[in-house]
């Protein structure tokens, strides 16, 4: 089963709810994927060792200017300026490049050849838990981060429960990220920034058909004190959330402990109690979601053990 | 000899256009009998990346010599130097105020873009 945490909105807490999440899972064979490529930081958290690297790259065009007869095919077909018929030359924009390889397969020459563009790492570690992480790291500097993700999710083992960490946003990253999950948890916090990026990620996990369900960290959990409006707990999520009939997961109070425990680098489940107790009933509840799934839709699972 | 500059409109009393890839339109201009040709650039507006590729290789096929713009970015400076067209950058007025300093020899032409590139 693949377990994706998104947000929208960034730093509402999508990291240290995977991190957690997957330290207290009692089951073994557990892997957490960071496909925030572009600062990963699970491995802070999670402490992977042995940890072995792998450069990523993807195909870029190189032109041999002796097959080339100027054509002018590849430029047609490019969606992206890649490859252009400048003043009688052909130049080549490796940066622009979506390497779909079409400019090599319309060349009547055979004069376009597969180079390469590194796009980062690939990291790979296991801690003392048993937890398997994978990561990538994207180049500084490289601008499209998919491909990269598309890399870290080929090592998801559909036998093993993964639990990835998606980046912020609801564009290509974070939907290369969330597409073919089982289920999504949407981390967000009691701001209208938080409540305008859940509804967007809200829209896009409709179109993937990847069910949701919304974790309210920061949450205002006190209860009502004066008739003073701000003193009131803030329930712009929780209104939301009924509209829209999603579940609310859980809810974390906000809590300076739980920043300071964060800052060092320690987990949540380890350092506080109370805290340990929210996480355990959030993956109960995260369980109980995904036997309901599998029992609704037993093919996809078969066909996801398959492939 | 014919040089491209980037304008907001279609005449010679128009303003420059700050951008090059993304400019309204070329006014490509003879700059011995000052005739104008306009080349419209709105393709080039509504693309999601390599406008300056694009806008490159329009002033390209205009037989323009040179460029006369605000800014050029670094794929924009490329194509136009494969080109071998030469590129003046940072200027603003009309296009006239522009095409007078040009036959002045009152321009510097740049020998490197003179703004970074935009992210995919």
């Amino acid at each position: 089963m693949i377990v994706t945490i998104a947000s929208g909105k960034g730093g509402t807490g999508k990291t240290t709810v995977t991190v957690n999440l997957a330290a207290i899972a009692p089951v073994s064979d557990i892997q957490v994927f960071d496909c925030d490529v572009e600062e990963p930081n699970s491995h802070i958290y999670l402490k992977p060792e042995n940890i072995t690297t792998q450069e990523i790259s993807t195909m870029i065009p190189v032109v041999d200017k002796e097959l080339c007869n100027l054509c002018g095919e590849c430029e047609k077909l490019c969606q992206f300026s890649a490859i252009a018929l400048i003043a009688g030359k052909i130049m080549t924009f490796p940066e622009m490049c979506h390497s779909c390889r079409g400019c090599a397969m319309v060349c009547p020459e055979g004069a376009i050849n597969e180079g390469k563009r590194v796009l980062g790492s690939l990291l790979e570690g296991k801690n003392q838990r048993g937890i398997e992480l994978i990561w990538g790291e994207l180049r500084v500097g490289e601008a499209m981060s998919p491909p990269l993700i598309k890399q870290v999710k080929q090592r998801i083992n559909p036998e093993k429960f993964s639990f990835v960490d998606a980046p912020p946003g609801t564009s290509c990253p974070a939907i290369e990220t969330l597409r073919d999950s089982d289920f999504a948890i949407l981390v967000s916090e009691p701001t209208p920034f938080g409540l305008n990026d859940l509804a967007l990620t809200v829209e896009v996990l409709k179109k993937l058909n990847v069910p949701t369900g919304i974790v309210i960290n920061r949450a205002d959990t006190s209860e009502p004190t004066s008739s003073v409006q701000g003193s009131m707990p803030d329930t712009i999520i929780d209104e939301y959330a009924e509209k829209e009939g999603i579940e609310i997961l859980q809810k974390f109070p906000f809590s300076r402990e739980a920043a300071r425990v964060s800052s060092k680098g320690l987990l949540l489940v380890d350092e506080m109690p109370e805290m340990k107790k929210l996480f355990q009933e959030l993956y109960d509840k995260i369980m109980s979601r995904l036997d309901a799934i599998k029992e609704k839709n037993p093919a996809k699972q078969a066909e996801g053990t398959m492939s | 000899m014919k040089v491209a500059i980037s304008s907001s409109g279609t005449t010679l009393d128009s303003a420059l256009d700050p951008r090059f890839g993304r400019a309204a339109n070329f006014l490509i201009v003879d700059t011995d009998t000052m005739e104008v040709e306009v080349k419209e650039n709105t393709q080039n507006l509504n693309l999601p990346q390599g406008a300056g590729i694009q806008a490159g290789k329009t002033v390209a096929e205009s037989g323009a010599q040179a460029v006369i713009t605000g800014n050029c970015g670094p794929k924009a400076f490329n194509v136009l130097q494969m080109a071998g067209i030469k590129v003046v950058t940072g200027i603003q007025g009309t296009v006239k105020e522009a095409i007078e300093k040009f036959k002045q020899d009152e321009l510097e032409f740049s020998q490197a873009p003179n703004v970074e590139g935009h992210w995919v």
